[in-house]
């Protein structure tokens, strides 16, 4: 409940920020909305020297339209994500995330380059911006650059992000029409993180066959991913109950899940089965044709 | 002074009197107390589930700016005594309020560090270096029992505790007589009471005056105040323990604990004040769990379902240390566990056994809750086991109404009871045989629906005194004060400690009626020594069956004084006089009367003196119970139970509680909702989770699942009222019935709806993963 | 540090630690106690207070993000002796028992009222998920909402 001492650093711009991880290095770390950080702070499970404040930089929470993509500052918080008519209507399944993120106080504050940096493996954005291909950016010392959320998430609360650089922002492609989607998640009665959250975005073409399928799954494994086995299952096929029950099924494949005092490997394996199957069935009955 | 029209308070919805302070930020909660000079202290514990301490290193921790005082266990070697246990034990640990030479569950406290605010003291112990050697852990009570398991106390050579036995009537003969014998086993899992606020203290020590304060968030402040005296060795008379506002107890904070004595200790050797503020992760590790017990059953019964007899062996988790009921909650549990019904014989032998975790003690239902998971999860192994309709089982095996006041098997006297009444009621309300159409509908559409019931009886406000331990302080007593202050206001002191049920407001209810006065009028005071007489304090659902009891006795004795000043002026007998809206008036004509104030300004100015009158007007009343209360109720509840995942849904859930008389049936209310949500959390949600090497991995609320507003049902309250025979108010108490009743209602609704797979005892929580599992496992077979 | 920040209207400034919690100064600086720690890891909601309007918990803020914002707390929400609704909701439906964690059920609810004048029982309990209540099992928390949400919607619209 007593963080330990650090010094603390208001950032006005990205670039002061960005002089500040330079300057302070590896005992630097960056404060957004705090949600992720200070918890472990609190426990002193985290002891940073020099925390960079980058709340304040007024650019980083913005939501906008540019070059057909939506890029969502990442200060930008929770709830402004999940009640933005722009995000509603042309992302939803990342409204739907970040309206399922723990509690209204949390999104009040937490951020969405806050959650995305921390990568924790039960967090609920993760599934989404992997099903919707989103892209993140990251600015460094040197320049800026675009990864693609696939190669975001590296490993259990592991990043693709490099010391010294900040994520700025994640866009991503509005959903196409014939496109039905849901976040699914069964939560950690405790904490409300997700034991397993499936993010599941489905487009029919023109016959009502499904022309792109895509999952992204979080809570199972030591990060979040896209099940390519469910996707590449559907794709092509008729939506029906049992091919989709049949591609579900791979939900877990060569995944090495997680196991705690929630849930079993096993367990958490079946779980995504469920929720992939049922956020499938779920997307498609969603679908405005 | 004017007449008033003063309307009928007892038995209406009053809004809560205490409230306003607490709305608006204005209560003062134990964190909340500021004081001159005054310094946090804050704990080390051990990370070890068991381990010998080689040494400990405090000295950088000493140096750090701002820090005043760092002490381990040695430091108070022969300064203060041993934590104690008010229940008798064969085998007693002595338990240093920090740890000496060795620590034997993770969260015992092992160096406490003083400094000027609770940052820095957490730094110091952040420098403080502990060479541990791990010794074995053992957590698993019955495995603690085989040989060569590792001893937690080597000076007793067995982890057992204590051992108690109980039987009454033809045990035997009833196992001969039945058709068969239903054996299964339960397990009662271990819960964390979380009261949303964590325990906390803070002492100051008057040098001069030799006096020490102690603000506590306690549920018995002057139960606090004797044990801390024998532990400190101070008189009585100089301590003082205040109970500010207590953020919630349910049992956990009817204890004598280490940070009480610690800080009261460093303020006298200070001399300066100190405050300690639990943090949850230690709430979670070093405040006292609950319940923890393995039970095995036997019931022999008739083909018609008739249960003959009860026997039960008990295996019950002591922790390691003894708290102050440790031994003593899991007699409650042998002693009611054959609930409502009539039982020829019953047998039960229990063994308190030590293990490398947190003691176990009160909460909320004590024992209660135990009890009647063995009695209602027996009437549905029963159902089960003979295809009867579990409604059925428990109306041929209830205790009938005409046999009350009854006696049961473990010696105990039911007071009144109409359990049948009760059950039919809730069967009523829940629209019994139309949900178990629905449930065959949805069966047959390869849906799990689940009816659960729940026929409970409980005990409260125990007394007399002798049914307590003789090494318990307090009794089965409760006190009162009344005081007619001389400008017609009324003070009135309890000795019982509430914190959150409100009898600010139901005991001014009582007094307003029973004075003809206004409610507004009447200020409750409690939960300061200093200020109000001995009491025993708040717990086991006593406040308003002994302490409300109490109170009345005391307000007699005022009103009768009140009466012989009255008679005086109005020249009539005090038996003709009575108490009428603000005066004293002839019962027979109450327009011929006097303001109640002229009768004060008699006591009090005393300007005329009346015989065998003394001057003031304070009266006190000390209430024993000839006996205990029995409230009983029936809890029905639906639920339907998802096969894919082992999700549990609540469909309705109906509760018909009987708490004999009501003085507020808004407080009763949130009572029996409160309880009903805690029971819930045992049967689906809450288990403490120790690993096998004694490490707590529900550590935080992360882990440990309270129940959040989702999570749980929307309750449908119902009553019938059989009032108590034992005590003047006819009242039986409602603090814990929900809890007792809720439990087993969701436990066998869940085996109900499973019943079609076969699946018949399966162990609390039942979360998703444990169901799933037994499904499973049954459509495999 | 040097934070300024308004509190229940009332602008301060004080010099804090870099790591003061902002629950911590307001209880231990700003001298308002109302505002409760209840947990260690920012999930039972006992402290939660309105900042900017908007209900956060304040032992995830640190003293220093709060420069320059506006705070509400429980000592703010009654205007001229007046209780707001949501107050008057809590007591008249018997929405506490302890008290404890009350301050934050109360702010809460006035973020929750003013994105969703008309909840039901559902929404509100999903609202809540952020505060923990040992004694009341929430039903009367719900009837407490659902009285201020009445009342704010009958009365002239108040701001906290």
């Amino acid at each position: 409940m007593y963080p330990a001492s650090f010094q603390y650093h208001r950032a006005a711009s990205v670039k002061e920020a960005l002089g500040m991880l330079q300057q302070f290095g590896e005992d630097a770390k960056l404060l957004s909305g705090g949600h992720s950080l200070l918890p472990m702070m609190k426990l002193r499970l985290a002891q940073p020297a020099h925390l960079v404040d980058i709340g304040g930089i007024a650019d980083l929470a913005s939501i906008r339209e540019e070059g057909g993509r939506i890029v969502i500052g990442g200060a930008t918080i929770h709830d402004q994500v999940a009640s933005s008519n722009v995000v509603r209507s042309k992302l939803g399944l990342l409204a739907e995330c970040a309206a399922a993120i723990g509690d209204i106080q949390v999104r009040n504050r937490g951020t969405l380059g806050g959650s995305l940096a921390h990568s924790d493996p039960a967090a609920d954005y993760p599934a989404g911006v992997l099903a919707l291909e989103g892209e993140i950016k990251l600015e460094g010392g040197s320049g800026s650059r675009t990864v693609k959320a696939q190669d975001f998430f590296v490993d259990l609360m592991t990043t693709a992000i490099k010391p010294g650089e900040i994520l700025t922002s994640a866009s991503f492609t509005p959903h196409p029409a014939r496109t039905g989607y849901i976040y699914l998640k069964h939560r950690q009665p405790a904490s409300g993180f997700a034991v397993v959250g499936v993010a599941a975005m489905v487009t029919l073409d023109a016959k009502g066959n499904c022309e792109r399928v895509r999952v992204g799954i979080t809570g199972l494994g030591p990060k979040a991913f896209r099940a390519a086995a469910v996707e590449s299952a559907l794709a092509g096929k008729k939506p029906e109950a049992a091919t989709i029950g049949q591609a579900a099924s791979h939900a877990a494949d060569g995944i090495d899940a997680l196991s705690d005092i929630h849930a079993s490997a096993e367990f958490r394996s079946e779980l995504a089965r469920v929720y992939t199957r049922r956020a499938i069935q779920q997307a498609i009955s969603r679908i405005k044709t | 002074m004017a007449a008033v029209v003063v309307p009928k308070f007892v038995g209406t919805r009053v809004k809560r009197r205490e409230d306003p302070r607490l709305i608006s930020g204005n209560g003062t909660y134990v964190d909340d107390v500021r004081l001159p000079g005054m310094l946090s202290a804050v704990i080390l514990r051990s990370p070890y589930g068991h381990a010998k301490i080689n040494s400990i290193n405090v000295d950088a921790a000493r140096k750090l700016p701002g820090v005043v005082a760092v002490l381990t266990g040695e430091d108070l070697k022969g300064k203060v005594g041993t934590l104690t246990t008010a229940a008798p034990a064969e085998h007693v640990p002595y338990h240093p309020p920090l740890a000496q030479g060795r620590v034997r569950f993770v969260g015992e406290a092992v160096v406490v560090a003083v400094a000027t605010d609770a940052y820095k003291a957490q730094d110091a112990l952040d420098l403080v270096e502990i060479d541990y050697d791990p010794l074995p852990v053992i957590t698993d009570p019955e495995k603690a029992l085989e040989p060569g398991a590792p001893i937690i106390h080597e000076e007793f050579g067995t982890n057992i505790s204590t051992r108690a036995q109980v039987a009454s009537g033809e045990i035997d003969g009833a196992m001969r007589a039945a058709d068969r014998v239903i054996k299964f086993r339960l397990v009662n899992q271990r819960l964390a009471p979380v009261p949303m606020e964590t325990r906390g203290t803070v002492a100051q020590w008057n040098q001069g005056s030799g006096h020490l304060t102690l603000w506590a968030s306690t549920q018995g402040p002057h139960l606090l105040r004797s044990y801390l005296a024998e532990i400190l060795k101070l008189p009585e008379n100089r301590m003082r323990v205040i109970a500010p506002e207590v953020g919630g107890g349910f049992g956990a904070k009817l204890n004598v604990y280490a940070e009480e004595v610690l800080t009261a200790y460093l303020a006298m050797t200070l001399r300066q004040p100190v405050k300690w503020i639990e943090r949850r992760r230690e709430n979670l590790a070093a405040t006292t769990h609950g319940r923890d017990m393995i039970v095995y059953v036997e019931a022999p019964v008739k083909n018609d379902g008739t249960l003959l007899g009860l026997k039960a062996r008990f295996i019950c988790d002591a922790g390691a240390y003894l708290q102050l009921l440790t031994p003593m909650i899991p007699g409650f549990a042998g002693m009611m566990m054959t609930g409502c019904y009539k039982v020829p014989a019953m047998a039960f032998e229990q063994l308190v056994v030590f293990t490398n975790k947190m003691a176990p003690d009160a909460y909320r239902g004590a024992g209660r809750p135990e009890a009647c998971y063995i009695a209602e999860r027996t009437m549905d192994m029963i159902a089960t086991e003979l295809n009867l309709d579990p409604a059925e089982v428990r109306r041929k095996n209830f205790i009938p109404k005409e046999a009350f006041p009854a006696q049961i098997p473990s010696g105990l006297v039911y007071d009144s009871g109409d359990y049948a009444t009760a059950l039919d009621k809730a069967l009523k309300n829940i629209d019994y045989q139309k949900v178990r159409a629905e449930q065959a509908e949805a069966r047959k559409q390869g849906r799990y629906l689940g009816i659960g019931l729940c026929s409970y009886v409980e005990i409260c406000g125990i007394g007399p005194s002798a049914m307590l331990p003789p090494t318990m302080k307090g009794g089965g007593w409760e006190s009162a004060t009344i005081r007619m202050e001389p400008d017609c206001k009324v003070t009135v002191l309890t000795g019982v400690s509430p914190h959150g049920q409100g009898q600010e407001t139901s005991f001014a209810q009582m007094v307003a009626d029973d004075l003809g006065i206004g409610i507004d009028d009447i200020n409750v005071v409690h939960g300061d020594t200093a200020i109000v007489q001995y009491g025993t304090g708040t717990f086991g659902s006593r406040g308003t069956s002994v302490g409300g009891a109490a109170l009345m006795m005391a307000t007699q004795k005022l009103q009768a004084k009140m009466k012989k000043i009255a008679s005086t002026m109005m020249e009539v007998p005090p038996d003709q006089i009575v108490f009428h809206q603000g005066t004293l008036a002839l019962a027979s004509d109450l327009t011929k009367s006097i303001p109640m104030q002229r009768v004060v300004d008699g006591a009090y100015g005393y300007k005329v003196p009346i015989p065998g009158v003394e001057p003031g007007l304070n009266e006190s009343a000390f209430y024993e119970p000839i006996a205990c209360t029995f409230p009983f109720g029936t809890h029905a509840c639906v639920v339907e139970v998802d096969p894919d995942t082992g999700v549990v849904k609540f469909l309705r859930y109906v509760a018909v509680d009987d708490c004999g008389r009501v003085i507020n049936p808004l407080l009763v209310e949130g009572q029996v909702h409160g309880g009903i949500a805690q029971g819930i959390a045992q049967a689906l949600y809450e288990e403490v989770i120790y690993d096998e090497n004694g490490q707590l991995l529900t550590a935080t609320l992360m882990d440990y699942a309270v129940p959040k507003a989702e999570m749980l049902p929307h309750y449908e309250l119902d009553s019938t009222v059989t009032p108590s025979p034992i005590n003047p108010l006819g009242v039986k108490g409602v603090g814990e019935a929900g809890t007792i009743g809720s439990t087993p209602c969701v436990v066998n609704a869940v085996h109900d709806a499973l019943k079609p797979l076969g699946i018949k005892n399966l162990d609390m929580p039942l979360k998703p993963e444990r169901i799933w599992r037994a499904i499973k496992s049954a459509r495999k077979a | 540090m040097r934070v300024t920040l308004t509190i229940n209207g009332q602008q301060r400034s004080d010099e804090v630690e870099d790591r003061m919690l902002l629950v911590h100064y307001l209880r231990d600086v700003a001298q308002l106690t109302g505002t409760h720690v209840g947990c260690e890891t920012s999930l039972c909601g006992a402290c939660t207070i309105l900042l900017n309007g908007k209900a956060v918990k304040s032992c995830t803020v640190l003293a220093v993000q709060a420069n320059g914002v506006q705070i509400t707390t429980v000592e703010g929400l009654a205007k001229n002796g007046e209780l707001h609704p949501v107050q008057e909701g809590f007591w008249e439906e018997h929405g506490l028992q302890c008290g404890f964690c009350t301050p934050g059920m109360l702010m809460l609810t006035v973020d929750l009222l003013d994105r969703n004048p008309d909840p039901n029982e559902a929404e509100i309990r999903h609202a809540l998920d952020g505060n923990l209540c040992r004694c009341t099992g929430y039903q009367h928390i719900i009837n407490a909402v659902q009285y201020a949400a009445r009342k704010m919607r009958g009365a002239p619209r108040r701001t906290a």
